[in-house]
């Protein structure tokens, strides 16, 4: 088994001969790469360019518009037990979606033990901090719906920034769902057992690159929109 | 031919051989794991820190971009493995994104006419709204 690397040519070669020979391999380029995986990495490369058209038509407008940005610092302010802090709920979400990560990345560890159970907890912990996080953002869409946010117009400044704020909360956070839905899936599934016939848990990672990239996205999302 | 030997091929635990030879199925120590979930909660700190100190200008914003990246790198390279990959899937999947740049370049000269546009041509200078 071990010695089934050795038998195949292209495990031999490194570096940048390693990437002419996959890629003029004129057969599979990525190899021993899971389809499954290799099809999730284009997927979120294709989602990638999505979020930069986002992030780069708000740099557009907010470095286009005259009048002043409002200060996200203290749009997101709350008031805790009297104690005024700027932007503490989107670092409680911050904190919260890395979190998520963190249990993700072990879960795809246990999987290839097949450790079934702790998979599973570990996927569902996963999907409950996604589920918080999700309930954080609608929290504060609808504190700044209250307090007159819309996306042609706020209280504070360019009418710009309801639009981009909507837009691109709004497009993270129906990721984060859908990322909830699928995670709590292939957690079920983990759980029952289907994986264990076939032996395969790379359904496990894949699942895992999706809720990766999302806290992947999120980390632009903060320092773009939120601390700029 | 690598997808569809036997069912135990996929569970072996591969070595880090530091060039990403055998990655079907990536399976790395736990501790690797804990080392970046606390770091990503050190640099979100820091960002946190960033705004909370009021720092401005251009330290503001080297700081938060160093921060970003710091923590964009740290998920890709060791969460989602991209650092145990072999060089043709992570040529394949990161060097796309680099044309980027050129989008943000030519949309920064575009916001930048935009807005003089603005400032000469409506006097919107301090301004007032436009729309109404």
């Amino acid at each position: 088994m071990t010695d089934q690397a050795a038998q195949e040519p292209w495990a031999q070669s490194q570096g940048l001969q390693s990437l002419v020979d996959d890629w003029s391999a004129d057969q599979e380029t990525f190899k021993r790469v899971h389809w499954g995986k290799a099809m999730m990495w284009i997927f979120l490369l294709s989602d990638t360019f999505i979020f930069s058209c986002f992030l780069t038509s708000y740099m557009t407008v907010r470095s286009s518009t005259t009048m002043p940005w409002p200060n996200p610092s203290e749009v997101f302010a709350l008031t805790i037990a009297g104690q005024h802090i700027p932007l503490i709920l989107i670092a409680i979400m911050t904190f919260i979606l890395i979190s998520s990560s963190g249990t993700m990345a072990l879960a795809v560890n246990y999987g290839y033990r097949h450790d079934r159970r702790t998979t599973a907890l570990l996927m569902l912990a996963t999907a409950l901090f996604g589920v918080s996080f999700v309930s954080m953002q609608a929290f504060e869409w609808t504190k700044l719906i209250l307090e007159g946010v819309r996306p042609w117009h706020n209280p504070w400044g360019a009418p710009q920034f309801g639009s981009c704020f909507f837009m691109i909360t709004g497009f993270h956070g129906l990721h984060v769902s859908i990322g909830v839905i699928y995670l709590t899936t292939i957690a079920i599934k983990v759980f029952r057992g289907d994986f264990e016939r076939k032996g395969n848990y790379e359904v496990v990672e894949i699942a895992g690159l999706y809720w990766h990239f999302v806290d992947l996205v999120w980390v632009f999302i903060f320092a773009f929109f939120y601390l700029w | 031919m690598a997808h569809d030997t036997t069912a135990t091929e996929h569970v072996v635990a591969h070595p880090i051989d530091g060039q990403g030879g055998n990655t079907h199925g990536q399976q790395h120590p736990l501790g690797i794991y804990f080392a970046i979930w606390a770091l990503l909660f050190v640099l979100s700190t820091f960002s946190y820190l960033v705004d909370y100190f009021h720092f401005v200008g251009f330290t503001r914003w080297a700081l938060i971009l160093l921060f970003m990246w710091l923590k964009a790198g740290l998920i890709v390279a060791v969460f989602m493995h991209m650092r145990w990959e072999r060089l043709a899937l992570m040529c394949a999947i990161l060097i796309p994104p680099l044309l980027l740049a050129v989008l943000v370049g030519l949309m920064s000269i575009e916001a930048n006419y935009t807005y003089w546009t603005r400032v000469i041509f409506f006097g919107l200078l301090g301004g007032q709204p436009s729309h109404g």
